[in-house]
Parts: structure tokens; sequence; C-alpha cells
């Protein structure tokens, strides 16, 4: 887990120190990085030229260093880290076993396993409500 | 004057781009025309940059990381609200 701002490294360590560890106890357990410039930030289609700050983007790499996921907002609406967490452990789940996660996945939902037979039977396997 | 291990600006080497890409082979291009690399199914873009861990100061490279699953959040700023 990484965090990315424009940013300095010295503004991070205040922000650690001075508010981030008074909602956590000892700060965030993760690293704080500086792309000063928007470097990275414009390479991951985050970084706002006009505001000159990355915008609120989160991205989802697996072992293989590819990129699964990535949603991107306006810095205006926070995360939702449950989602976030469902997310990582269904990409764990889909590349350890090769089945795919339907609408609405969590762990121990049903997951499908695509095939000639599946194709048009999904609506006797899934049901719109699971997507809730 | 003397070198300051960690002075008060220190670059970081950013995005690390393939070679054909990089700003050194095509500078003008490179600098007018920022690309978005990032995409669903493909290799994360690499990069190294300066961060504060735990205590202090280090640069962290992602590829580092290879072989983990990694989650990056960039954010707007520090002292943000949300």
């Amino acid at each position: 887990m990484f965090a990315i701002s424009t940013d300095s490294r010295f503004s991070h360590k205040i922000w650690q120190e001075e508010e981030l560890s008074k909602m956590v106890p000892g700060g965030v357990p993760f690293p704080l990085l500086s792309d000063q410039g928007g470097r990275v930030g414009t390479v991951y289609g985050v970084y706002d030229e006009d505001a000159g700050v990355d915008i609120r983007g989160r991205f989802i790499i697996d072992p293989d260093f590819t990129l699964r996921a990535m949603e991107v907002l306006t810095p205006e609406v926070g995360r939702n880290v449950s989602e976030l967490i469902r997310q990582v452990k269904a990409f764990q789940h889909v590349r350890a076993t090769g089945e795919v996660t339907p609408s609405g996945w969590q762990p121990g939902k049903p997951t499908l396993t695509p095939g000639p037979d599946l194709a048009g039977k999904v609506w006797k396997v899934w049901k719109p409500d699971s997507a809730f | 004057m003397a070198e300051n291990k960690d002075g008060c600006v220190k670059p970081s080497k950013g995005p690390i781009l393939a070679a054909a890409e990089s700003p050194a082979a095509s500078p003008v291009i490179a600098k007018e025309v920022p690309k978005v690399l990032a995409r669903v199914g493909k290799p994360a873009p690499d990069f190294e940059l300066a961060a504060l861990v735990g205590g202090g100061f280090k640069n962290i490279k992602l590829s580092d990381y290879k072989g983990k699953w990694i989650v990056i959040c960039f954010y707007p700023g520090d002292f943000t609200f949300v």
C-alpha cells in the first residue's frame, strides 16, 4: 500500500506527525510518496494540470505487475475501503482458480466458470439481487 | 558547501519509462505530450519517488515490490479533508 500526492516528503512527515497519528496510533502504516511535479500522476492519468495536484485515484497491481483495477474520483468524494478489499479478494480468487466473480461477489458467494455450457444460462445460476 | 545527504530539494526519478519513450531519447515530445500509460490488464507503469517511510525518508521503486499485491492511492494533498 502506497499513498502518493504532489506534496513534499517534509509535508508528509508533518501531516503524519500532527494529524494522521491522531487518527491512527503511530501514524498510517504505509509509505507516503512525493510526486512533485505530478510526473507519475500524469502517467497514471490522475494529474490535474490546472490544480497542480494528483486527484483521487486508486490502482490495484497483481504479483505479475499487471494493473488490475483503477478508480479515479474528483477530490470531493472519498473512497470506500471495503470495496477496495472486496476487489483485491476477488482478483486473488480469480487468479488462483480461473473462475470469475459475478457482480456483487463477496468471499463465500458463488462464482461462475465460463464455458459453452454457461452461455445463455447465467440467469439460472445468478439473480440480480445477488448484485447487492 | 558541504554535501548534504538530504537537502531541501532532492530530485527523484519519477516515471521509469521504456528506452524509446524516455525523455533523454526525445526531450521535446516527452515534455509536450505527457502520455497516460496506465491501462488495466497491462503492466503497471514503474516509477521511483521519494517517500516518508516510518519516521525517515527513502526512495521507493514500485517494481521492487513485484511479486506482491500492491495498492497505490493518489490523493490531492496532505491536510485535505476527505
